[in-house]
């Protein structure tokens, strides 16, 4: 399959990919999102703005907390000792991504910009606190992860706005775990869970949680938070919560045939308390 | 635009329309119909091929992205005659039926042992999840990757 004619353009650095946009232009990075979308007709761009080589949005570095460039591929984050120590459920969660070629070549920004409910990624983000870094022709800005999601394929990005990084606390002294129910075939995610755990002790401090797949787009769980928080994270806590994940996303379910609205919010109880149990181990 | 693609060792020199994937450059322009294109949407691993060293579905990739950069496709594999020994293992175990997914298969697998020698054969069955078999039922391959990881391991 082809995709459509667009016009070309490769950028050398962001002020330059900034000012080579146009009102019906997108930038590519690796191409593992847009190109699939763009053969299937989904999406039909008349420009790429090719940002895949652009020096400043390579790279990880690890300076209190993590700075992930929007290029930087789901292998190198899944093979870096620096997320793995910091936030092992990314490392986790960017080594479920597809397989082995699409890792090589998909980035963190360009599947955040694409925003796939079912993608991995985007969960932990979420759960973890990340801050999405984003420069536009106006300016740079930062929104956080829980903003950036707003809906099915849809994120706070304005047009011609390009993610430079995402920024993640450092996770390291926290359980965090990414767990989810591979679709059979695909292997995208019908639930995802994400959950990072703050211990005092035996006792969980602070719980973050969010879940994707199940959702339109990976979605906070404030009620499974607060149902954790203060618990040795006994079974009648990990009940609580499998029960309060259930309302958490009630407005935001995403179903088909074979795996519909209900079944998911019922599995999202289940793979939170699995996620739970990951992190711990 | 015009782009130079070293494919198997040998400079291309091309002018191409932006959209044009790689897996087409190299089936189209340089009559390198080894590759084979399955699913067309970066799933089958029909089309698998190294660019730079590392594995990669050629339908998810436009030849422009590849313009300055090093592929390798199943004609560039043997060397002075000699088969690859993944292409050795795959005779020898004879790790196909219909051949069409072979070539991702070499592929994909020669990467994978080059860097995990020794690795288990769960290793193997979870890394080939990036390449679709619809004949052999994947034991023969399995077999063929597994000879491949433990010769290089010295096992």
């Amino acid at each position: 399959m082809w995709p459509n004619k667009f016009d070309y353009v490769r950028a050398g650095s962001v002020d330059e990919a900034l000012s080579s946009i146009t009102d019906d232009g997108k930038f590519l990075a690796g191409g593992h999102s847009l190109l699939p979308v763009m053969k299937l007709r989904l999406d039909a761009p008349e420009q790429l703005v090719d940002i895949g080589r652009i020096p400043e949005l390579q790279g990880i570095s690890a300076n209190g907390g993590l700075t992930i460039g929007a290029a930087a591929t789901h292998d190198a984050i899944a093979s870096s000792a620096d997320v793995q120590a910091m936030c092992s459920a990314l490392a986790s969660a960017c080594g479920q991504v597809g397989d082995q070629g699409v890792r090589n070549f998909g980035t963190l920004g360009g599947n955040i910009a694409h925003a796939d409910p079912a993608s991995d990624p985007p969960t932990v983000l979420v759960a973890c606190g990340a801050t999405v870094n984003i420069q536009g022709a106006d300016g740079a800005r930062s929104v956080g992860a829980e903003d950036f999601f707003v809906d099915l394929f849809e994120t706070a990005l304005d047009d011609g706005e390009l993610i430079t990084s995402v920024s993640l606390p450092n996770c390291s002294d926290c359980q965090c775990a990414y767990v989810k129910f591979p679709h059979p075939a695909s292997r995208y995610a019908i639930v995802g869970v994400a959950v990072c755990l703050k211990m005092d002790g035996g006792t969980c401090a602070q719980a973050d949680v969010a879940v994707g797949g199940a959702t339109v787009k990976a979605v906070k769980c404030a009620g499974a938070e607060a149902a954790l928080a203060g618990t040795t994270l006994d079974d009648a806590a990990l009940n609580a919560a499998a029960e309060a994940v259930k309302s958490d996303i009630a407005d935001w379910l995403a179903g088909d045939i074979a795996y519909p609205e209900s079944y998911r919010q019922q599995m999202a109880g289940v793979f939170l308390k699995r996620a739970v149990a990951a992190a711990q181990g | 635009m015009q782009v130079a693609i070293t494919v198997n060792g040998v400079v291309h020199e091309r002018d191409v329309d932006p959209r044009t994937l790689l897996v087409h450059f190299l089936r189209e322009e340089l009559d390198l119909t080894g590759t084979k294109i399955g699913c067309d949407t970066s799933q089958c691993g029909a089309c698998t091929v190294h660019l730079d060293g590392k594995v990669l579905k050629s339908c998810t990739l436009l030849a422009v992205q590849a313009d300055g950069a090093q592929v390798t496709t199943i004609e560039g594999l043997a060397e002075n005659g000699n088969h690859h020994p993944m292409q050795t293992a795959f005779w020898e175990n004879h790790g196909l039926q219909c051949g069409y997914c072979t070539p991702g298969m070499i592929m994909a697998s020669a990467a994978f042992t080059r860097d995990n020698p020794g690795a288990s054969e769960d290793e193997i069955r979870h890394y080939l999840e990036g390449n679709i078999c619809r004949c052999t039922g994947y034991h023969n391959i399995v077999k063929a990757v597994k000879q491949v990881a433990d010769a290089a391991a010295g096992a």
